[in-house]
């Protein structure tokens, strides 16, 4: 218990970062959602309109919304330039704030056509303009119902900002999407409580507001807001109090364990060369490519098959070297990504089953697999079934499985056990293949290509010699076994170490 | 009938059109300074219509309304509706504001704060005690609401005082006291008032000057005497002899 508490009490970080995002969404949504309802209130055509779009970006699960606002931004910056921020704080607030206004949008609207047209008229009679009845009559009478829409838009837009890690923004999101990763449920449920526990407050504070505007208590109103704004206040200032973001180098990480310690790695070298460090956790693979691209973050451990196959869309396989060298040129060429190098390890896609199961079963490799294929169930995670090398292998082979499953990665290796899948696609370098006395079928005729991991570095940190010089040692430093040993040590069920001391005692192994 | 005369509303050629349906058909009238006139008619006979074109809460198709000698239709129309006093058929108190709040609404639109003396003075003439001031609408019963009402038409000082059905959600006995008290205030303030009812014994007690419409037309103009004499047509009668008859059972009743 007394890990929950610590871990509890150093959320504060993201727990600024949330607050923030999420105020400032809701924030947005208000802006727009209030002229749009007046303005539908005085045309049925425009109420239609506004309340059918907002149904229907509600009927967009809230990650799918968050991740389509990168290409968005992207193809944007044809007009705004490459200024324009893809990852992080915009594109989470835009989707947040279309997440916040139909709830808004809803309430005022039935406010206003559920206002009394005996009040209404009155208010024309004794002479009022139209800004007047909407100033005096019309905002007051309807301020309890908006206030009610804000609460569920808040509550709605606290628990989603959550999913805005998966888009590089922290947040709440960031202890839950590790802790998942790795089976750390006190990471999970710390996440957890501190988002629930920040919408309940929020539902609160904005009740009091909404019942102050009820029943016309200053006291009420006042007081919440003045809660609210001391909240946001203390956020911004504890986000932003005495820091300069200048120098700040971003890691990225993708959302599994190698990536978490890698990262952590590569910041404690940063740090102790005297450099402040941000880590952006949990990215989705192409999203994290493109954002060391775009320049959102600087650092990012890749691999040369993710690449070759996903980014560049190539089909063939020339081999581990030469794949490399056309990396290293290809991304100069298009991005100004500078490739430092390879770490010394591969992490490739490998179809994995049970030892004992292959014995028995007399099946060595792939081609083998093919005949038993239609009786079993393979488990990937959430990526695997549309990469490109998921569809090479299965072609390339004739597999035709049962069924597919999607597993986080984690649990991908939970099922495998539990016989909810058979075969999974796992990773290499993954430290529970051999701690699970798993077998990694081999690959005969080279569907799946190299995938050496890889330094990449943004175009204006390529041009850093003393960040260069910093992260130089690291290469060829790391070999698979030293990293499956890092691995294990953060997803194994007991004893599991946090990041930080995972990639502390990987830097110690490997001699720094 | 005592007051200077010359009409301080006159009605030329006025029409209001929903589609094919005439609310109100080609009215040309002329309303003196001082008068009471009652505006009596069935439901749908565009009494409330006619008498919304005034202040322009109904803009009318065709024709003008002319108040004290301008066209309304060129009147800036908040000013215009702040020199109308206006009592609703619905109250139309504001829900949120309290007792004062709501009477002093029209000076404080105009600029010009109401007094915490003149609100006693208003909440007096409509027989409120001083202590209402501070009651939210929704403490009060529907007769001291429309109290309120009347007097937060009067507090603009209004030369012209619209009244919609403002009695018809009361009481009997709720609605004979504050009629006969309206009509004490329009002869004290040397007010022009157009009632609208559908009331005929109503109009017959309180007004001057008694309107009959049906159909959109003023099918009667006659005094409350010349009714009760046999004036006015078919339609006017018709109405009288309802009141009449009442009054005559209660008449044999009570000997």
């Amino acid at each position: 218990m007394t890990g929950f508490w610590q871990t509890l009490t150093g959320l504060g970080d993201k727990l600024a970062a949330h607050i923030l995002l999420a105020s400032a969404a809701i924030a947005l949504g208000i802006i727009v959602a209030l002229p749009l309802a007046i303005w539908a209130s005085r045309s049925q055509n425009v109420a239609r309109a506004a309340l059918g779009f907002a149904s229907l970006v509600q009927t967009i699960p809230a990650l799918a919304l968050l991740a389509l606002f990168f290409p968005i931004l992207l193809s944007l910056r044809a007009v705004f330039g490459d200024g324009l921020p893809t990852l992080g704080f915009l594109p989470a607030l835009l989707a947040l704030s279309l997440y916040a206004l139909l709830p808004i949008l809803r309430n005022a609207v039935t406010a206003q056509t559920n206002l009394d047209p005996g009040v209404l008229e009155a208010a024309d009679g004794v002479g009022m303009s139209f800004s007047q009845r909407l100033r005096l009559v019309e905002a007051p009478l309807s301020a309890p119902y908006i206030m009610a829409g804000i609460r569920t838009a808040a509550v709605w837009t606290i628990g989603a900002a959550t999913l805005s890690t998966t888009i590089g923004q922290p947040s709440l999101g960031d202890p839950i999407f590790a802790g998942l990763q790795t089976q750390n449920w006190v990471l999970v449920l710390a996440g957890c409580v501190a988002s629930a526990g920040l919408a309940l407050v929020a539902d609160a504070l904005l009740g009091l507001i909404e019942k102050g505007f009820a029943t016309r208590r200053r006291s009420f109103w006042a007081g919440g807001m003045v809660a609210v704004l001391l909240g946001v206040s203390a956020a911004l200032l504890a986000q932003f109090g005495g820091r300069d973001d200048e120098d700040t180098i971003v890691i990225g990480a993708k959302g599994f364990s190698e990536q978490y310690i890698l990262a952590r790695l590569i910041g404690h070298r940063l740090e102790a060369a005297g450099y402040a460090v941000e880590y952006r956790e949990g990215l989705g693979s192409a999203i994290a490519h493109n954002a060391v691209a775009s320049g959102a973050i600087d650092v990012l451990v890749d691999y040369t098959g993710t690449i070759w196959t996903n980014q560049m869309a190539r089909k063939d396989n020339p081999g581990r070297n030469a794949m490399y060298e056309a990396i290293v040129r290809w991304e100069e060429e298009t991005a100004g990504t500078r490739v430092l190098g390879r770490l010394g390890f591969e992490n490739a896609y490998g179809l994995a089953v049970e030892s004992e199961w292959a014995q028995d079963r007399g099946v060595a490799d792939i081609s083998d697999l093919a005949s038993c294929a239609p009786n079993m169930v393979i488990g990937g995670d959430p990526e695997f079934f549309e990469r490109p090398e998921w569809i090479a292998v299965r072609d390339a082979y004739g597999l035709r499985f049962a069924a597919t499953r999607n597993f986080s990665p984690t649990f991908m290796y939970n099922a495998l056990r539990s016989g909810e899948a058979d075969v999974i696609g796992a990773y290499t370098s993954d430290g529970r293949i051999a701690a699970d006395n798993l077998t990694i079928l081999d690959d005969p005729r080279g569907a799946f290509p190299s995938y050496d991991a890889i330094i990449l570095l943004s175009p204006e940190a390529g041009q850093d010699p003393q960040l260069l010089a910093t992260l130089e040692p690291l290469i060829g430093a790391i070999d698979v076994e030293e990293m499956r040993r890092a691995n294990l040590s953060v997803d194994r069920e007991e004893n599991k170490l946090g990041f930080d001391e995972a990639a502390r005692r990987l830097a110690a192994r490997i001699g720094f | 009938m005592t007051h200077s005369a010359g009409p301080v509303l006159e009605f030329r050629d006025v029409r209001k059109n929903y589609g094919a349906l005439d609310a109100v058909a080609d009215v040309s009238l002329a309303i003196a300074t001082g008068e009471f006139v009652a505006l009596v008619g069935a439901s749908g006979s565009g009494k409330s219509t006619l008498l919304k074109t005034v202040n322009r809460l109904v803009e009318p198709s065709a024709g003008t309304v002319l108040f004290e000698g301008l066209d309304v239709a060129t009147s800036p129309l908040p000013a215009l509706r702040r020199r109308v006093g206006y009592v609703f058929q619905s109250i139309g108190l504001f829900p949120h504001m309290s007792v004062s709040e709501n009477i002093a609404i029209v000076p404080r639109l105009a600029g010009e704060p109401l007094s915490s003396d003149r609100v006693g003075e208003l909440l007096e003439l409509v027989e409120l005690e001083a202590e209402m001031r501070s009651r939210m609408p929704d403490e009060l019963s529907g007769g001291q609401r429309q109290r309120v009402g009347v007097a937060r038409a009067l507090a603009g000082e209004p030369h012209l005082l619209l009244m919609d059905e403002p009695f018809g959600a009361l009481d009997p006995l709720t609605r004979n006291a504050l009629g006969e008290r309206v009509r004490r205030l329009h002869k004290r303030f040397d007010l022009t008032t157009i009632m609208v009812t559908h009331d005929m014994a109503e109009a017959l007690l309180l007004a001057d000057r008694v309107l009959v419409m049906d159909g959109g037309r003023i099918v009667a103009d006659e005094t409350p005497q010349a009714l009760l004499e046999g004036a006015g047509g078919r339609i006017a009668q018709g109405m009288v002899a309802v009141p009449r008859a009442q009054a005559e059972k209660l008449a044999r009743m009570s000997r």
